[in-house]
């Protein structure tokens, strides 16, 4: 008993002060990447988009016009676009990506002629369906200060998992936002799901989904849950998350950083702004 | 002297069964062994001559569809002999009128689920197996569907039909049935368990996994290498640098490539960081089953800095995108040596207190030692490989027995625990962090500048070869075959945990329903390896 007392006491607090400090990744993480489109030649683009595993870089050409379009939910943060046109994609060390709506997550980029015309913008004006969804998160707020948390793998790699684990060690520290892991959808406000949904977990999604009490929050972790990643969709894998149910919060990242995980879930929750 | 041992291995081949084999090559460490098309009942006899003659271990089984090429499905049997550094490939053709093929399992239960996949997956029959239910096929899948084969696409609409789980019964006064699953109850992958239980004590088990299937192996068919690289990150997430690694290996040997000496010591380096981290996370989470939070708390804290070591030295907690044909992408700064060398010194001096503190604990080795027994013989005659082969006698370890990379520079221990308990497991894990840290020590003290990747210039087109690596849950071997224009025809992983989750089954018997947890954790078995 001393002996563990000793031990503790040596080691001291080893809490992460994240998120209330910024986290800074180290040199050479591949967050974000980010494209000056501006400045970028397309059939240089052509050649990034060629490179891309999961066609997170897309480009359709009609005659003399062609879209660009850049997914951060498709994204598994290689690196290989940056290294073929290093002059125009740099990976950012940002990876606090979450958002609530998935638009926000896709840049479309008009080219005419080979060269940079416009970017398509998003609609402005928030939907029914995005206040409606304001208004759950402005709910979860209040309930917020103790939400239970039910994981659904729902064909994950495991990378996510190792990532959602690491939120319960003694860095992360999970409970110290009163947020906690739960045995059973029954117990829980929140399903933190991840993978694809395969084929044969696709049945068991939507009945946990359903075993959960209203009203719920649906966050999906990683670019397979955000939108079927490099697994795609095929006779065995659905595509993602929101081909089943309805999705709250996308949190890119393959796998997300635990820093990230636990942004997205206190997105969804109403305690950070986007 | 590899070449001379070749030889009398083919030479022995060929004087036992010569008028069978209908070709016999070499390559690399790889001896293929093609059976004539007439000899069908022949299959089983070479595969348990192999495996009798050298104590060669099954390593695995696939078939490929070669239909189109060949009018014809092929077999292939896999087999190690791990003290002359050889893998024997026996193949056999399989007629695409017929569908079946005489069962190797019926002889050797090792390749038990092997077979039993390549039924689900190309319709093919073995004759004679001794349990031939669905393993990779739900109930709910066709019958007539098989997804391995060349004429089902990958993008095909598979409808769902009725249908229910073979669950062996096990009846009588006070029996109850427990199911548990997909979706558990901690933050782990799906798979369904059904218990039969007398009261606490377990009679049986019986497991039903494959939730997580996402066509992998498919997914890859047609792929460049360059491409399919990134799906082999994605096997299995805890394994992502393992089985990358195997994968690379295989298509370097295929292209007849060697990788610069610097490459390959820092493959090494990040295969013993990664097997450091899973290693210490598991320790922590076997400790946790046992409610000793100290200890996990101490455990997953260590964990922490070698995830944070690896994301420092690479970008990647998880080591993703560090892999590339012909050598890593990323090199290693000298200057971060020491930080490399003090984090890991930190990580023995602590995991040394934390052992003597779990081995003095009552409540800790009370749990631990007896519960989940994996006998020597089980572990023999089902084919278990890896740290649970290791914690139940089995002295194997592809790091020594198949040198690759420049394990063979290297001077380390495979630590053998006897007793095939939770708490050898445990032991096996402790020792092998302790190996791992003496591996990197030497690794960066002989290693040198140097270019870290070569240029790949072409992937041979109908070509084959094997890529394997010691991943931490154990071996790990990768066979890839190429099409027409050097693309993938046919991509097989072998996952370790495959060939463990039969184990598990052996391993719970009599134990009661409270310590199953436990001695999962103990195995902490990959579904998605396994399901790929």
């Amino acid at each position: 008993m001393i002996r563990i007392l000793r031990k503790a006491l040596q080691n001291g607090r080893v809490t992460t002060k994240y998120p209330f400090k910024p986290d800074v990744p180290p040199d050479g993480f591949l967050g974000k990447p980010v494209i000056e489109f501006t400045q970028a030649d397309l059939e240089k683009l052509k050649q990034a988009e060629s490179v891309c595993p999961t066609r997170a870089i897309s480009i359709e050409t009609m005659g003399n016009q062609s879209t660009v379009k850049l997914s951060y939910v498709r994204c598994i943060f290689c690196g290989l676009c940056a290294e073929v046109y290093p002059e125009a994609i740099t990976m950012t060390k940002e990876f606090e990506l979450a958002s609530t709506l998935k638009a926000r997550l896709e840049t479309s980029v008009e080219f005419v002629d080979g060269k940079f015309s416009r970017v398509n913008e998003s609609e402005k004006e928030p939907s029914l369906e995005e206040l409606g969804e304001q208004t759950k998160r402005e709910i979860f707020k209040i309930f917020g200060r103790s939400l239970h948390i039910r994981e659904v793998d729902a064909g994950s790699c495991n990378g996510c998992e190792l990532e959602i684990s690491a939120l319960n060690n003694p860095i992360f520290d999970l409970e110290r936002f009163g947020l906690h892991f739960v045995a059973s959808p029954r117990h829980a406000d929140m399903l933190l799901v991840t993978g694809p949904v395969t084929r044969n977990m696709e049945i068991a999604l939507k009945q946990t989904y359903e075993a959960t009490p209203d009203p719920k929050l649906v966050v999906a972790v990683g670019a397979c849950a955000c939108s079927g990643g490099i697994f795609g969709e095929s006779y065995a894998s659905r595509g993602g998350v929101d081909k089943v149910i309805s999705v709250d919060v996308y949190i890119p990242g393959c796998p997300p950083r635990p820093q990230a995980i636990l942004h997205g879930i206190l997105l969804a929750i109403g305690r950070l702004k986007e | 002297m590899v070449v001379s041992q070749t030889d009398a291995v083919m030479a022995e081949l060929r004087h036992q069964f010569g008028g069978h084999i209908a070709e016999l090559k070499a390559q690399h460490n790889e001896i293929y062994c093609d059976l004539n098309a007439q000899n069908l009942d022949w299959l089983p006899k070479v595969c348990t001559y192999v495996h009798l003659h050298w104590h060669a271990s099954f390593v695995c089984a696939w078939a490929t569809d070669e239909r189109e090429q060949f009018k014809t499905f092929r077999l292939n049997y896999i087999f190690s002999i791990d003290a002359q550094d050889l893998f024997v490939i026996v193949r056999a053709p399989v007629s695409p009128e017929q569908h079946q093929f005489a069962s190797v399992a019926a002889h050797m239960i090792s390749a038990n689920w092997a077979e039993r996949e390549i039924h689900d997956t190309f319709g093919l029959k073995p004759l004679g197996h001794p349990n031939l239910k669905r393993l990779w096929a739900q109930p709910d899948w066709p019958p007539n569907a098989f997804a391995m084969r060349k004429d089902f696409s990958l993008q095909s609409h598979v409808p769902r039909v009725e249908g229910v789980f073979e669950f062996r019964q096990v009846e009588g006064e006070g029996v109850f049935e427990i199911p548990v699953g997909p979706v558990h109850a901690g933050i782990i992958e799906p798979g369904h368990f059904r218990f039969s239980v007398a009261g606490e004590p377990i009679i049986n088990l019986q497991i039903q996994l494959y939730y997580t299937h996402k066509g992998t192996e498919k997914l890859c068919e047609g792929l460049s290498a360059e491409k399919a690289l990134h799906v082999s990150e994605r096997i299995s997430g805890d394994s992502t640098f393992a089985h990358s690694t195997a994968f690379c290996h295989a298509i370097e040997r295929l292209a007849g490539v060697e990788i610069p000496g610097r490459a390959q010591f820092l493959r090494m380096l990040f295969l013993e960081l990664e097997r450091i981290y899973n290693h210490l996370s598991d320790i922590g989470m076997i400790v946790n089953d046992v409610s000793f939070l100290v200890g996990y708390a101490h455990a997953m804290r260590l964990r922490e800095d070698v995830m944070k070591l690896n994301e420092k030295l690479t970008g990647s907690r998880l080591l993703r995108g560090l892999n590339t044909l012909g050598g890593v992408r990323r090199d290693l700064p000298e200057t971060v040596y020491s930080e490399v060398r003090d984090t890991l010194q930190n990580v023995r001096r602590e995991l040394e207190e934390l052992a003597e503190l779990l081995w003095s604990s009552a409540s800790v080795m009370d749990r631990l030692e007896t519960t989940g027994v994996l006998t020597e013989k089980t572990t023999k005659d089902i084919g278990i490989v890896g740290i649970a082969a290791r914690a139940s006698g089995l002295d194997r370890d592809c790091r020594r027995d198949h040198p690759h990379l420049r394990y063979r520079q290297i001077d380390f221990k495979v630590p053998v625990y006897t007793t095939g308990d939770v708490y050898a497991r445990t032991r096996v894990r402790v020792d092998e962090v302790f190996e791992s840290i003496l591996i990197i020590d030497q690794i960066l003290s002989q290693i040198s500048a140097g270019p870290i990747r070569v240029l790949i210039e072409k992937i041979p087109a109908n070509a084959h070869a094997l890529g394997y690596t010691e991943g931490w849950r154990g071996p790990i071997v990768q066979t890839i075959q190429t099409d027409n224009e050097g693309k993938i025809f046919r991509y097989k992983i072998d996952e370790p945990s495959f060939h463990n989750w039969p184990a598990l089954i052996f391993a719970v018997q009599g134990n009661i329903v409270p310590d199953f947890p436990l001695i999962n954790k103990s195995f902490n078995l990959s579904y998605s390896g396994n399901d790929r």
